[in-house]
């Protein structure tokens, strides 16, 4: 019982983790909230369902073809929201995402509908395979593979590139990046492609996990996601991916042992005892304010 | 002088029940907005999870009501000071944390707020929400149109467009202000900024309470998905709108919102899209908001571009 809740929080934990990674690299880069981050993991959900419920698509390509419609969605809402307004106070393109998030949400349920979409052919029931007294099914398997398959291509193109070094360069200091000759809106941009292709690959891996697309998935995974990039230090990769691990677990531990219906609070609760303890995060550098 | 006077007219002019509705509807809005100015616009502290003091004033004040028996002229300050006190719990916490660190404890807040109206169904009815909620009484006489709620807000906004007036012009004012500009140097010249910063956030958070206790004996229903993060946007959005740290811009923005979704309600599926998109279009025509000052915004902006994130 015990192992079987910590099998099932790792795999929506690995879905937050991979949401988190994009709310971290696009804070990496601009100190900015992405609340459009959500709607875009619903946006991918929905393009994986259409691929494979009406195109006949296999899983993979389905899964490919949805992270690339996720990252130029990504690319369209940093020209909408962020880049217009480059000079507003930090308030004016958080309020512009969330309006965002209010048109993408309703334009979906306009397209689909606002019920619960399933796919004809169910991933999820597929092959259990036992570990000790516990089993793990072939989608949470496929979703540990491709989350891990995933975060390492990501470490190989931020270590490894020449993006990937533009785009750790823009984080540590943007106004020297931009000296050194580095193209500053590129860096943005591609950012927002990683980390919203990202979140559109956790958005078909949920919808396939649980056989549900809806138009109002995207808000509270992407709550939870923003939690899991606090709790690990707001900037940093690793850190997003271990808090939403950490929030994953915590949250099915939670509703298995004390009650389902607060299932949802806890990763707040999480949330206001860390930001209490040490607010800059697991991994996150403490800030100082400086005269 | 003239406004007020023309809205203490206004329903000689137009005696249409839904049209006083719309209005009466944007005046609780209003004092929300109001409530939120003060604590995000003059403090400047970015505040998500609004809509849950608004649910803490209306719950408290209906349950109230509806439990003890109380009267509304009791339970209106009662819900009021109910949210005040969770505004006081979760100011003195959360106060030495900034920015977005801010935003997304108020924001987990006001989920932690709203699960639990949901989930405390002994209390609460939970998502069956709380039906029956008695309407006030004054001097035996009920208020069972319109109109008598729509001078009622129209009191209420006046009293809290009068103390956000004076308090904005006192020594409290000038301190938020200060430590909204820079909290640094706002401490270096004795301002305590946490107790500042608590206390904006108790009396917007009474403002709040009190809008939430008029708006459940207004419908005489409510239930937990009132409160949601939807709301908290919705009056974010209006303080934007209207212009952060503007009375009178708070006013306009939370007329214009409120009153632009009952315009549309005739293309009801484009209604909320229609929304998202003024959102977005205000702050890309206008990201200071309608009233909002330029000079103060390109300083801000100017202090936004210091702050770097960090390593990837």
């Amino acid at each position: 019982m015990l192992l079987q809740q910590i099998i099932n929080g790792l795999t929506q934990g690995s879905i937050y983790a991979l949401v988190a990674i994009g709310f971290a690299l696009i804070f990496g880069v601009l100190g900015l909230v992405n609340f459009a981050h959500g709607e875009v993991y619903m946006v991918g959900a929905f393009l994986g369902f259409i691929l494979i419920a009406v195109f006949h698509l296999s899983f993979f390509p389905a899964l490919i073809l949805a992270m690339a419609g996720a990252a130029i969605l990504g690319i369209a809402v940093e020209l909408v929201a962020f880049r217009t307004l480059r000079r507003a106070p930090d308030v004016a393109p958080m309020v512009c995402t969330l309006g965002l998030s209010v048109v993408l949400q309703n334009v979906v349920m306009l397209v689909m509908g606002s019920d619960t979409k399933s796919l004809p052919t169910d991933f999820s029931k597929v092959d259990l395979i036992p570990v000790f007294n516990a089993q793990v099914s072939g989608s949470q398997l496929l979703i540990f593979g491709v989350s891990i398959a995933l975060m390492l291509l990501l470490q190989f193109i931020l270590y490894r590139s020449r993006m990937g070094k533009a785009i750790r360069a823009t984080a540590q200091n943007k106004d020297a990046a931009s000296l050194m000759g580095i193209n500053i809106n590129r860096v943005i941009s591609t950012t927002f492609a990683l980390g919203s292709a990202l979140g559109g690959a956790a958005g078909v891996l949920i919808g396939m996990y649980y056989n549900a697309f809806y138009p109002m998935m995207g808000f509270i995974a992407g709550l939870k996601a923003f939690t899991a990039t606090v709790f690990g230090g707001l900037t940093s990769v690793p850190g997003a991916v271990l808090g939403g691990l950490i929030i994953g677990v915590a949250e099915n531990l939670g509703a298995a042992y004390i009650s389902s219906g607060y299932r949802d609070m806890i990763a707040f609760f999480i949330l206001i005892l860390v930001l209490l303890i040490k607010p800059s995060g697991l991994f996150g550098r403490d800030q100082q304010g400086k005269v | 002088m003239a406004v007020i006077i023309l809205a203490a007219l206004l329903p000689l002019i137009i005696n249409d029940d839904y049209f006083l509705r719309v209005i009466t509807i944007a005046g609780v809005f209003t004092i929300l907005t109001l409530s939120l100015n003060l604590v995000t616009g003059f403090t400047g502290q970015f505040c998500l999870g609004w809509a849950a003091f608004y649910g803490i004033g209306a719950y408290t004040s209906a349950l109230l009501a509806m439990k003890l028996g109380l009267s509304f002229w009791l339970t209106l300050p009662l819900g009021g000071l109910m949210a005040a006190l969770f505004g006081i719990l979760l100011g003195i916490p959360t106060m030495r944390l900034k920015d977005i660190y801010l935003a997304i404890t108020t924001l987990g807040f006001g989920e932690i707020i709203r699960l639990i109206m949901l989930n405390w169904t002994d209390l609460t009815r939970g998502s069956m929400g709380l039906p029956g909620i008695p309407s006030p009484q004054l001097f035996g006489y009920e208020f069972s149109t319109n109109l008598p709620y729509y001078y009622l807000i129209l009191i209420l906004v006046l009293i809290t467009v009068f103390t956000m007036y004076r308090l904005i012009d006192s020594r409290i004012g000038r301190a938020l202000i200060a430590i909204r500009e820079d909290d640094l140097a706002a401490k270096t010249v004795g301002i305590d900024i946490t107790a500042y910063k608590v206390m904006a956030f108790a009396i917007g958070a009474f403002f709040a309470g009190i809008a939430g206790s008029f708006y459940a004996h207004y419908t005489s229903f409510i239930d937990p998905h009132t409160f949601s993060f939807m709301e908290s946007i919705s009056i974010l959005a209006m303080v934007v709108l209207g212009g952060m740290g503007s009375i009178t811009g708070s006013i306009i923005g939370a007329v214009i919102l409120s009153v632009i979704p009952e315009m549309l309600r005739g293309l009801s599926e484009y209604r909320m899209i229609i929304f998202g998109l003024i959102m977005m279009a205000v702050m890309i025509i206008r990201p200071q908001g309608i009233m909002g000052k330029g000079r103060e915004f390109a300083k801000s902006a100017g202090k936004s571009r210091r702050r770097g994130g960090g390593p990837t």
